[in-house]
């Protein structure tokens, strides 16, 4: 045995080929593994519409929905306030909405079905925290220029009341913008998630 | 020797014919030969070992009465989990003190974690050929800031869950691949039960294994090379001919065990009067928000990471976002990190130790140290227009004392270097004592001018 020779291509094909036919063994174990991480059905389950009443919703409020765990704003804004938001524009990184996320039906001004009912994900698009509703004119903190708007108490990013973000902040895009729809008796019922 | 040493003495010869026992405690305790010029820097090695062991046997003791559970008890906004904290708290025994301990343990970590890195920084101590030893420790810095950030979701209070809802967000922020990876991390589409419950797993077996493999092969590697030391000689360069020992070594036991006891005995002071008067320390190692239970509809008014993240959070925040996506910051803070590890190659200079060095690197370094005590400061505080240009200013800072490195550590004059160590004089350590006052005087006055 001993005075054999050593046929050490024969021996790196092997080599190869057990350290590929391993690897080939430990991705297919990693799988479910990894496959674990993602969400489960349950959690994709979860994304039902969710249906609010805003016939009670005075001028210049807000109010909070839950939607797929996320808060969803519900504004109705002044008539004030929709004249105000044109003379934002040449503050702002995406005036007109063309790269930001919104339903086509909502790429205008308003960024809104209607102009006074504006509704948005409260989720700044920086890093996911809810921005602080901000309707004064002109607060000591935000500047003489504010025309009313969002702060994002973690980053220091600002929008509209369109939701539009100002240029010189973190926040890259605009607040994206649900799809939904008005139902019921003189549209008094809103439905978030849906709009067909 | 009595009868019992006699048996003791068999029971060791048994042993050591079987496993290394001896030769072990030999090679990396009783005979493994350290500088003789170790000053105070370097109690903070043996100290981060000491809170890795207060954090794992507390964390043990919390994981028998903590729930990860973020579903709502009915009838209430709170959390299992967040209740599961509070009993921990109020009704087991001994709770609150096992609790305390971990939740300073975690702060006093990067209390000497930071001290650790530091004293590595100014005595060179990741020149060649410790290059490894100091790769290893940054792995380990950065395994400690994961194993941090997930513990910090565990209590299921508003910072925890804002905090871990920006973090999994600079995940998302990677073009292309992001926003399915953050849902990857996530494992739902928002920060929720599922999120809590990897994290747990995470937090508490998989990172902290990770965590001290890391640990071994940061020691491993220091004891094959040998340490560093305030003068950075070598001191293997000059060994007894007849016992090849280093001239300037002496063993690690009993010489630094004794002075390390000493470290921990003055350590564990502070610990305690952390933990038994004031474990929040004002709201920086636990903050004021986590003590309500987190409400995903609503971002408290203030949000800023705990005290020891806010260096790199301020990096983070200081970078605009530009071309329509906001991962720069994001890069920038990952680079703030990464760039640590890579000191040993940007660094020409021919001696280790700042006390050869010249004056440019001083004047790097002092620069350096105000970026980054300064970023940590802004960090925490709310941003307004002119933090943020700060934050700009200190920012390019902390680059250019990595990146400039190669040009200014080459230009600099040095002084020469002892070829054994040198005793520490006093006029150095007041030296160090007034600089130290300064720093704290000038954080200070930083804090309540921005």
């Amino acid at each position: 045995m001993s005075d054999q020779q050593v046929d050490n291509s024969k021996r790196r094909f092997l080599l190869v080929a057990a350290s590929g036919a391993g690897a080939v063994a430990v991705a297919g174990v990693a799988t479910p593994f990894i496959a674990s991480f993602f969400p489960s059905e349950r959690a994709k389950a979860a994304g039902a519409p969710a249906e609010v009443n805003i016939s009670k919703l005075e001028p210049g409020q807000k109010i909070d929905v839950e939607w797929r765990g996320k808060p969803v704003w519900v504004v109705k804004r002044t008539p004030e306030m929709v004249a105000n938001l044109p003379k934002n524009d040449p503050k702002l990184v995406d005036p007109k909405s063309e790269s930001s996320d919104q339903p086509s039906y909502c790429q205008n001004e308003g960024r809104s079905r209607k102009p006074d009912i504006w509704v948005a994900v409260g989720v700044c698009t920086h890093l996911g925290c809810s921005p602080t509703f901000r309707p004064e004119l002109a607060p000591a903190d935000l500047g003489p220029e504010w025309l009313g708007g969002f702060y994002c108490p973690c980053h220091g990013s600002k929008f509209d009341l369109a939701g539009r973000v100002f240029s010189g902040v973190p926040a890259p895009t605009n607040l994206v913008i649900p799809p939904h729809k008005f139902f019921g008796d003189a549209d008094s019922m809103l439905l978030i998630g849906e709009d067909q | 020797m009595s009868k019992l040493q006699n048996v003791g003495q068999q029971v060791l010869d048994w042993v050591d014919d079987r496993f290394p026992l001896t030769a072990t405690w030999k090679a990396h305790v009783s005979e493994y030969y350290a500088p003789k010029n170790f000053n105070f820097w370097y109690f903070f090695g043996s100290l981060a070992l000491l809170v890795l062991v207060i954090q794992i046997v507390t964390g043990i003791f919390l994981t028998m009465n903590y729930k990860p559970d973020g579903s709502l008890i009915p009838g209430t906004n709170v959390s299992v989990a967040f209740a599961s904290v509070e009993y921990i708290m109020r009704d087991v025994a001994g709770g609150w003190i096992i609790r305390y301990m971990h939740s300073t343990g975690a702060s006093m970590f990067f209390v000497v974690v930071y001290l650790h890195m530091f004293r590595g920084l100014i005595y060179g101590s990741y020149q060649k050929p410790r290059e490894l030893v100091w790769v290893f420790g940054t792995l380990v810095f950065l395994i400690l800031m994961a194993e941090a950030f997930l513990g910090y979701l565990l209590p299921w209070g508003q910072m925890s869950f804002w905090g871990a809802q920006v973090i999994v967000n600079l995940f998302a922020s990677i073009p292309v691949i992001g926003p399915d990876l953050s849902v990857f991390i996530r494992g739902d589409f928002v920060v929720s039960d599922a999120t809590l419950n990897r994290f747990f797993a995470l937090h508490v077996i998989a990172v902290p294994l990770v965590l001290l493999a890391l640990v071994v092969a940061h020691l491993v590697a220091l004891h094959e090379v040998g340490s560093n030391n305030p003068d950075g000689v070598e001191i293997k360069k000059l060994k007894d001919p007849k016992t090849g020992i280093p001239l300037d070594g002496i063993p690690f036991h009993p010489y630094y065990t004794v002075k390390d006891i000493l470290g921990v005995a003055v350590f564990l002071v502070v610990f305690s009067l952390v933990v038994f008067f004031f474990p929040n320390v004002f709201g920086y190692f636990l903050e004021d928000n986590n003590f309500i239970p987190a409400d995903p509809l609503k971002t408290p008014p203030h949000i800023a990471p705990v005290w020891y993240f806010t260096p790199f959070y301020a990096i983070l925040r200081a970078v605009p976002s530009f071309l329509g996506t906001q991962v720069w910051g994001v890069l920038a803070m990952g680079a703030a990190v990464v760039v640590i590890a890579f000191l040993p190659w940007l660094d020409r200079s021919p001696v280790k130790s700042i006390r050869y060095r010249g004056p440019i690197y001083k004047s790097a370094l002092v620069l350096f140290i105000i970026a980054f005590i300064g970023l940590g400061i802004l960090g925490a505080l709310p941003p307004t227009d002119i933090r943020t240009v700060v934050s700009q200013i200190l920012s390019v800072v902390y680059f250019a004392f990595f990146f400039g490195m190669p040009w200014y550590s080459k230009l600099d004059k040095t002084l020469p270097v002892p070829e054994r160590v040198t005793d520490s004089t006093l006029g150095r350590q007041m030296r160090f004592l007034a600089l130290f006052a300064l720093t704290l005087v000038l954080s200070a006055v930083f804090a309540w001018v921005i």
